[in-house]
């Protein structure tokens, strides 16, 4: 069983001050082996808040991050899954399922992860899952309006994800969880 | 009745002994007689010999140091304590009370020198201590076993030649005399007191009246005690006390006069050693049941307070003072406060007053936290006030006080009025404007450690409110923050950013913002004189996004009032200069861009001029902000954000205003954006921008779609090329209804798209001998499904077909290099469109007709 936190979006500090703290105080060091984040974070000290949580971090760029090392796409390799990382800006329209599902084959991925939008999504696609953790924040969009802050955590376990997805609202901590099996012929 | 001598200093002859009766005379007279140096001709104790080789060779060695002189001074003092005390023993073994008289002066003898210095008499005195502890038991046993009355033995020890042992003695016998109860303790103790004037060589005096001290402690007659008496007992109690306290504190000082003017220092640090002897008395004091509130307010108090400040003595007056303070309890002190206080003023110039007054401050702080039930207490003797105007006398007393010490005093003040009166700002401003009163006039600090006190100062209030709204309300707080110097000012800021983000606290009306604004000024814009090269890149980093965070917090839900609230932040943050915009600049326009989207949801009659709160009215002000961020430049963040305001505006249904957005976007995409990776990123951006407006008419909106377009195909490489020309495809088609839907031009984007993806496939052959863009003509045969199955009429399964073969023949090749990516991605293409057939119904018959191998 492993277990991978997903967020993006946060804009700190462009359009929120803080991550929720009632997200801070779930989040701790040693529970997490990997986080994916899909960018926008947008300075440094989150950057390092989200390392302090585990180290295995893996970062695309979103349009407001300064640091030019963060790659536009990104795939790594969870146990029996393949995971592709981007943050969405360039697949245009934003947020459109189709288009996101050509990148999903472009990158051969089972689950693929995007921001941009802030808003939580998670659709079975074609035997794989696309998923939006939304905004961390619950940062001002342009595109979704009353954004609540958001994150996703994937229990990856054989075959099997469970995807658990955070929301704030009225603040309250609120937990929903997607199940996805794997089909073993999805790849060659 | 006590039978006793009066001698009026010792190593003189008896000139008045008192007409009582008579041994005491002839003592004396043997005594006198007697050689100085008696240990000769007698035998050497057994380490005598060693002791004296050690002592030559150290004297070798140095020999003309004082330290060793002092060395072997003490070494002889110890040796002749020990050789008497051997002798002393022995007589105490055989009973022979005589001799253990005899030697028990003559080891006494050995404190009379005059040559060792405090800390080394102190150890001669300690070894002759524990011997006295012996005698003292033997005294007990031989009264107990009857073979001599303690008023005889009283009478006996004065026979002692000496003035010191004597009294050394007659206090040892007397300890025996008050637990025997054969004569009331107060008698006992009011004599050895009064003998022991006897004694006015400083050093000897004090260690004379300490040991006096020590014998008594457990047999004053206290109330409750079983030495007590009749009804007045416990004033004989307090008056022993007292009077050796005073006693010593007179020795104490007069030390200080004694000797050579060179040596002075010396003799400060000497005295500071013997202090706590003097102390001792104040703690005994304490100590004592009888002591109740009235006795310490009438008598122990002012008895000791006149002591103090008629001494006249620097150390003496700020070790008391402390004492008092630390040894009576905090009710007696809150009780007392008026006569405390009224005796800072007529303390010495240089006394180190406010350390004491802070140290009775923070007690009865800490008494005022530690319960609230004492807190009427301080009310009722208006503790505050007596406070305030103590510490106004002690700086007026002290004009020579340096400005840290009269902020300590301030800071000491403000912590104990927010712990007694928290409810009391008006408190807190009148503490704050006092310090203000003391630094007018002055410049700016440049003492740091003044300037952390101020921090102090400025911090507590904070962290008890938790609310910086509180803090503004206080108008001297701004006027104590300009005495810091740039750096403290910023720190300050950063102090109070952090609490207002720790607390949440929102700050909701535009005049607590421009007061805010004022306190953090030093984050806000360059301070004069400042200097840039200084500031670490990081620090200014963190103190900016603090700024940025800030903006979140200033908020109202009155539109009206949050408009204000823009103007001022906008007014204050466009002073920044180019280097701050870049961090504050989005913070302000997201704030704005929030409170359009909350006027949007309001009715549409919102256009009256009379309204100020308009979507338009906020728009312009956020034009200008982002104005002044592109002529920083930082025309990337500029495009974006102009970006955002067109998404905004679209929605707002201003088509002029979301046009001109677009308008400066493109300006700063023509003329600032040289950087091609920018481009990519900033082209992508416009298309999807323009992709959601659905409020343009049609020729803006051909304006904008022909100039997207026309930059997607200039961009500097050819994929970049093509794949921001087939998203430019999206441009003309939307889902919405009454969307866009133009399948003409869907059409031409992917043929102009494809028609560059094989110009880069020629131009990588021609270059470098390989494909390496057939992962191009895949996502355009993607795009073309996307567009299949939105049913554009013009493309249709033959169209795709032809494209999949195109692609067949690309990779086939013979000078392509099977790339395993691309591979996979053309696999999982055509396994899309199996999955697609497999669908059934209309989509399932679209596909029907592509063949996949």
């Amino acid at each position: 069983m492993v277990l991978v936190l997903a967020l993006g979006d946060l804009h700190n500090p462009h359009r929120a001050p803080d991550l929720p703290a009632k997200f801070k105080s779930m989040l701790v060091p040693g529970k997490i082996q990997h986080i994916i984040c899909t960018g926008n974070l947008c300075n440094k000290e989150v950057h390092d808040y989200l390392k302090s949580l585990c180290p295995d971090l893996h970062i695309t760029r979103g349009e407001y991050d300064e640091d030019a090392r963060y790659p536009e796409t990104k795939t790594l390799t969870i146990g029996q899954f393949k995971l592709g990382l981007c943050h969405g800006h360039q697949v245009v329209p934003w947020g459109d399922l189709d288009s996101l599902a050509m990148l999903q084959r472009q990158l051969d991925v089972d689950i693929l992860v995007t921001g941009h939008t802030h808003q939580f999504k998670a659709y079975k696609h074609e035997g794989g899952v696309v998923i939006n953790p939304g905004s961390a924040t619950g940062a001002y969009s342009s595109i979704t309006y009353d954004v609540n802050p958001s994150f996703v955590l994937m229990d990856i376990d054989g075959l099997r994800v469970v995807v658990y997805v955070y929301e704030l609202i009225d603040g309250e901590v609120k937990v929903d969880k997607i199940d996805f099996k794997k089909t073993a012929t999805t790849h060659a | 009745k006590i039978k006793y001598v009066r001698r009026t200093e010792e190593n003189t002859t008896p000139a008045s002994i008192q007409a009582k009766p008579a041994p005491s005379g002839t003592a004396h007279a043997r005594s006198n007689s007697a050689p100085r140096r008696r240990r000769r001709g007698r035998p050497d104790p057994p380490h005598q010999a060693a002791r004296m080789a050690a002592a030559s060779a150290a004297k070798r060695m140095l020999p003309d140091g004082g330290a060793d002189d002092e060395e072997r001074w003490l070494a002889e003092g110890i040796a002749g304590v020990q050789q008497n005390a051997f002798y002393m023993h022995r007589a105490l073994d055989s009973n022979n009370l005589k001799d253990a008289l005899k030697y028990s002066a003559q080891m006494l003898s050995e404190l009379r020198t005059s040559r060792l210095s405090p800390h080394k008499y102190y150890e001669l005195y300690m070894r002759a201590f524990d011997e006295m502890r012996k005698l003292e038991m033997f005294f007990r046993e031989e009264t107990r076993r009857g073979s001599c009355s303690v008023v005889d033995l009283y009478e006996l020890v004065q026979h002692a030649g000496n003035v010191l042992p004597r009294l050394y003695l007659l206090c040892t016998v007397g300890s025996v005399y008050i637990k025997s109860k054969e004569a009331p303790a107060k008698d006992v103790l009011k004599d050895l007191v009064e003998m022991c004037r006897g004694i006015q060589h400083p050093l000897r005096g004090l260690f004379l009246r300490s040991y006096l001290s020590q014998i008594s402690r457990d047999k004053l007659p206290d109330i409750g005690s079983e030495y007590e008496g009749d009804a007045d007992s416990i004033n004989d109690a307090v008056e022993f006390v007292l009077q050796n306290f005073i006693e010593m504190n007179k020795l104490w000082v007069r030390m200080q006069h004694q000797g050579p003017v060179r040596e002075k220092e010396k003799r400060g640090k000497e005295r500071n050693e013997l202090r706590d002897l003097v102390g001792k008395n104040l703690h005994v004091l304490s100590q004592i049941e009888g002591v109740d509130l009235d006795m310490y307010k009438e008598t122990v108090l002012p008895r000791i307070l006149e002591q103090v400040v008629n001494c006249k003595d620097d150390l003496a007056q700020f070790y008391l003072m402390d004492c008092i303070i630390q040894v009576f309890p905090d009710e007696y002190h809150l009780q007392t406060l008026e006569t405390l206080l009224s005796a800072f003023p007529q303390l010495q110039p240089n006394v180190d007053i406010k350390t004491v007054l802070s140290a009775l401050m923070d007690r009865l702080s800490n008494y005022a936290a530690s319960s609230p039930e004492v807190l009427p207490e301080f009310l009722q003797v208006e503790a505050f006030a007596k406070f305030s105007n103590a510490i106004g006398k002690v700086i007026e007393a002290q004009p020579d006080m340096p400005v840290v010490g009269a902020v300590t005093l301030y800071v000491s003040l403000l912590t104990f009025t927010l712990r007694v009166h928290p409810d009391r700002l008006d408190y807190v401003d009148q503490v704050l404007g006092a310090c203000v009163k003391k630094l007018s006039g002055k410049a700016k600090l440049e003492d740091s450690r003044a300037t952390k006190q101020i921090v102090a100062l400025l911090s507590a209030p904070l962290e008890k409110y938790s609310n910086i709204v509180t803090a503004l309300e206080l108008s001297n707080y701004p006027r104590v923050m300009d005495y810091l110097d740039n750096a403290t000012t910023k720190v300050m800021a950063v102090v109070i950013i952090q609490s207002i983000m720790k607390n949440t606290t929102c700050i909701s009306t535009s005049d607590k913002i421009e007061a805010l604004f004022d306190l953090i000024k030093g984050l806000i814009k360059d301070m004069d004189g400042a200097q840039d090269d200084e500031l670490d890149e990081e620090d200014f980093k963190e103190e900016q996004n603090s700024v940025a965070r800030l903006i979140h917090m200033l908020h109202n839900d009155d539109h009206e009032e949050m408009l204000k609230i823009l103007c001022t932040v906008q007014k204050h943050i466009l002073q920044g200069g180019p280097k701050r915009l870049t961090f504050t600049v989005p913070s302000l326009v997201f704030s704005a861009l929030k409170l359009v989207r909350r006027l949007q949801g309001q009715d549409g009659d919102v256009t009256g001029e009379d309204v100020p709160a308009t979507p338009k009215k906020i728009f312009q002000i956020l034009h200008q902000t982002i104005e002044a961020l592109s002529c920083v430049p930082s025309p990337e963040l500029a495009l974006r954000l102009y970006l955002q305001c067109a998404e905004a505006a679209n929605d707002c249904d201003l088509e002029p205003v979301a046009y001109e957005f677009f308008t400066q976007a493109f300006i700063l995409y023509e003329e600032e954006i040289a950087d091609s990776k920018a481009q990519i990123t900033a082209i992508h951006l416009i298309i999807g921008t323009l992709q959601r407006m659905n409020i343009f008419g049609v020729e803006n909106r051909d304006t904008l779609t022909h100039k997207t377009t026309g930059y997607s195909a200039k961009l500097l490489k050819k994929p970049d090329q093509c794949r921001a020309v087939y998203a430019c495809s999206h441009l003309f088609w939307t889902d919405d209804q009454d969307g866009i839907m133009d399948g003409e031009r869907v059409l031409l984007c992917l043929k102009r798209a494809l028609r560059i993806a094989n110009a880069a496939q020629q131009m990588a052959n021609a270059t470098r001998g390989s494909s390496g863009s057939v992962t191009l003509f895949i996502e355009i045969l993607n795009k073309y499904l996307y567009f299949f199955e939105k049913g554009i009429p013009q493309i249709t399964n033959t169209v795709i077909q032809d494209l999949i073969e195109l692609i067949r023949t690309e990779k086939q090749s013979d000078n392509t290099v099977a790339d395993p990516s691309t591979e996979a991605f053309f696999a999982s293409t055509l396994r899309y469109i199996e999955f697609q057939k497999q669908k059934g119904g209309s989509i399932g018959e679209k596909y029907e007709q592509i063949k996949t191998t």
